[in-house]
């Protein structure tokens, strides 16, 4: 017998005697006293400073392909120009599908666009923030142009981020501003004139750091005391849940364990329950773990239609129309709302779907 | 008949009763299987649906599922290593992460909540772990990633997962909060249950490499440096500004979350955690951190996470989450089983450090008890509390309140409107009411 058969041996005997109750009582003192040293959690996990063979330094062209970040003092702002004019077409083909011609949309996201007034351009703060009747969009937020350039180079458009030029970036952030009347629709915006137009952004004095919220060390706005009897005279719900909206998120017993100290409110809502979804052989696994159900419900259009309806408009011999129509996404045949497209859905899945809505 | 109406602990006819010979004979030769087992489960409704007696602990008859031994006490059971990398049981499968319907038209900027509600303890599982994305999530190869550090220090530098793997690592437990937990509840009750009220708050283990390790490796200009801006390997890249003071002190570059690689929608292979901050500025997909004099302004601290008070002023870079406190067991959309004992159980944690006591009233916050820290007590993590209630069916109003070491006391709706009105969206810290009335169902209000 050699050394090779044996060692495999020996480590299993090890791994089962590691297990067995019998152990010394060495091993627990040791961890006890880790324990208690880790409690005290020094502030310096090593003594270096310093790590030979670790890391590399950055080669300029390294830095210069990520450090794309724009400080409000415009730190790191590429050079460049474009106008709203050479903006217009670039919005209308990569960005007013989601936030519409003129940024006002809302369907898709927050407006951008809208509630300013050439008076907040003037005094630099946003009157309509005041007002909660009114919705807040971006720009009547967002101080700094610079943040509106850093975002739309770094994140936007929405399936292709850092896909734009500096040039069209400056162009895009210009139609914008023309929208809210910060620039003139001909006036190209560029590095050497943005400086001018932060100062006509319409929030740029309507920000505040005097909180307590930024530092750990930070003074509370709030001094509630730690009161233990009579501490008030009455209680008075104020608010409270609708009845019409208890089931606003779907039925509530397939929410929580069908043991334990609780149940979920039966609301009669049974049919969306996991019986009948096996009777319905509603694929639920599937369109729980591909968040489906987040724009579908079975019986009601919430973002997208009902599947009910999808159900009924389509049969069997739609089945490869239908899941084409599952990866693609597309937006038309139930309304404007796009439905995005799923390539992360995996065949099976998809074909599930499909034959469960054309059955 | 819904199988939900169904108790443990009912009267129940044995389904044997209810099953033909054949059938029966077929399980004793053949043994159970899905679609036997199924037959058996319907027979058991049916059985269960003559006899609506309430729950009871002084059973009439015997109990089946002791009387019957139950299959799985009498089969073979699975092999060691069915499951390579083992999942939850079948039957939890409603403990899920939930979206809150209409929240967004966008599955790649929405959130999905954590079921507190069904989680114990202080660490949240990982698969459980809320979501929130600003634009959708990626799955990274770790051989391809990279951190770069970049801006006032002596080195640029960059460091594969390799390097950062050697390097002193460090294991602590923080909760990750988002900004905008609670937000939908600043102006009135708009949410069912604590799935959707509070579940955008998680705990973990996170194993990584300290930041302030990372930044005196490339040579960190201490005279100069004010501020970092974390940034995101993703389509958004997502930045953010954090104060140097957080950075040198508890942040981490973390690769490991609960002993296991961070799962992709936490941001993998690599993630900053920031303790007690916003979850925001955990930058998930971590690929590069600049040294600063000047804070960014960035997308998500001007046009997002920035909160608006009552004179129309945005408070920007308000990034503590203050000491807040929530009851899981019971909470909104839970009916109680019967009248009795109950252990009553939450979430307590804080930005500023350790929790120090968590109060709890059952009399809408007229009188108070203070509840049993479990476990460990650590700094800015999720702290388990439990304290024991008998119900004797008249109504109540829940309450818990924490109070962190320094000695801030979680504030009230009312208190919390005083300072910052009902628009600010972010940091909804208030003390959190459940109501339950006599048929033991539990409603989310809130209290004046």
């Amino acid at each position: 017998m050699n050394a090779k058969i044996l060692l495999p041996l020996t480590s299993s005997l090890l791994v089962v005697a590691a297990c067995s109750p019998q152990q010394s009582a060495a091993p627990q003192a040791a961890h006890q006293e880790a324990h208690t040293e880790a409690a005290a959690m020094p502030a310096k996990v090593s003594e270096y400073t310093h790590f030979s063979g670790i890391g590399r330094n950055a080669t300029t062209t390294e830095v210069a392909a990520w450090n794309i970040d724009v400080r409000p003092d415009f730190q790191g702002l590429p050079e460049g120009s474009g106008s709203a004019e050479d903006g217009e077409e670039i919005w209308i083909d990569k960005c007013a599908s989601c936030h519409g011609d003129f940024g006002d949309a809302n369907h898709v996201f927050f407006p951008l666009i809208g509630n300013t007034t050439t008076q907040d351009i003037e005094t630099g703060q946003v009157a309509a923030l005041q007002d909660p009747g009114k919705v807040r969009t971006t720009i009547m937020k967002v101080p700094y142009i610079s943040t509106l350039w850093d975002f739309v180079y770094r994140a936007m458009p929405w399936n292709a981020p850092k896909t734009l030029t500096p040039d069209e970036t400056y162009a895009l952030v210009a139609y914008m501003l023309n929208l809210a009347e910060v620039i003139e629709y001909e006036e190209p915006l560029s590095h050497e004139n943005i400086a001018q137009y932060q100062e006509r952004m319409p929030n740029r004095n309507g920000i505040t750091f005097d909180h307590g919220l930024w530092s750990v060390s930070g003074t509370p706005d709030t001094h509630n005391t730690d009161c233990m009897t009579d501490c008030t005279a009455a209680v008075e719900v104020t608010s409270e849940l609708p009845e019409f909206a208890y089931d606003a998120h779907g039925d509530l017993v397939p929410q929580f364990r069908q043991y334990g100290p609780v149940r979920g409110w039966d609301l009669g809502l049974g049919k969306d329950s996991e019986g009948e979804a096996e009777a319905m052989d509603i694929p639920m696994d599937i369109l729980t773990s591909n968040g489906c159900l987040s724009c579908h419900a079975m019986d009601r259009a919430i973002i997208g239609p009902a599947f009910d309806d999808v159900a009924k408009k389509y049969s069997a011999s739609d089945a490869e129309y239908l899941t084409n129509k599952i990866y693609e996404g597309g937006s038309g045949v139930w309304g404007s709302m796009p439905m995005p497209p799923q390539p992360g859905l995996a065949e099976d899945d998809a074909k599930a779907i499909t034959a469960w809505l054309t059955k | 008949m819904k199988k939900d109406k169904l108790r443990q602990g009912r009267i129940r006819k044995a389904p044997e009763s209810f099953l033909d010979a054949d059938f029966l004979n077929t399980i004793k030769k053949e043994g159970l299987n899905e679609e036997r087992r199924s037959f058996l489960r319907k027979a058991f409704l049916a059985a269960g649906a003559a006899t609506a007696a309430p729950l009871s602990s002084a059973l009439a008859a015997d109990d089946p599922n002791i009387v019957n031994i139950p299959e799985w006490s009498k089969t073979l059971g699975n092999p060691v290593g069915t499951n390579p990398y083992g999942l939850p049981s079948k039957y939890e499968r409603n403990v899920i992460r939930r979206e809150s319907p209409g929240l967004s038209p966008v599955p790649q900027a929405s959130v999905a909540f954590t079921p507190l509600q069904s989680t114990f303890g202080i660490v949240t599982a990982s698969g459980l772990h809320f979501e929130r994305h600003h634009q959708g999530w990626v799955d990274i190869d770790p051989s391809r990633h990279r951190l770069m550090i970049n801006g006032l220090v002596k080195n640029p530098k960059v460091y594969t997962m390799d390097d950062l793997m050697r390097l002193p690592s460090v294991s602590r437990f923080h909760f990750i909060e988002c900004g905008a937990n609670t937000a939908m509840e600043w102006g009135r009750v708009a949410l069912p249950t604590v799935q959707y009220t509070h579940g955008m708050l998680s705990g973990s283990e996170w194993t990584g490499v300290l930041l302030s390790t990372l930044l005196e490796d490339a040579g960190i200009d201490m005279k100069q440096a004010k501020y970092i801006m974390a940034e995101g390997a993703d389509g958004s890249s997502e930045n953010r500004t954090i104060n140097i003071e957080n950075a040198m002190d508890d942040v981490i570059v973390a690769y490991g979350q609960n002993g296991e690689m961070i799962r992709p929608e936490q941001g993998y292979p690599l993630r900053l955690v920031v303790p007690g901050v916003q979850g925001v500025s955990s930058v998930k997909w971590l690929r590069r951190i600049e040294v600063g004099d000047k804070p960014w302004g960035a997308k998500d601290e001007t046009s997002g996470y920035s909160d608006l008070m009552p004179d129309g002023k945005l408070r920007m870079y308000t990034s503590i989450q203050e000491a807040k406190s929530v009851i899981t067991t019971p909470s909104g959309g839970q009916q109680l089983i019967d009248k009795g004992y109950y252990n009553v159980t939450g979430l307590a944690w804080s930005g500023r450090g350790r929790i120090k006591r968590v109060d709890v009233s059952v009399d809408g916050g007229k009188s108070w008890r203070t509840a049993r820290l479990d476990s460990v007590v650590l700094p800015k993590a999720l702290t388990r509390f439990n304290i024991d209630w008998v119900w004797d069916g008249s109504p109540a109003i829940l309450q818990s309140r924490a109070i962190d070491e320094t000695g801030f006391v979680q504030p009230t709706y009312t208190q919390l409107r005083e300072v910052r009105g009902t628009r600010s969206v972010y940091h909804n810290n208030a003390i959190q009411s459940w109501r339950v009335d006599e048929k033991g169902w539990v409603y989310n209000v809130q209290v004046g």
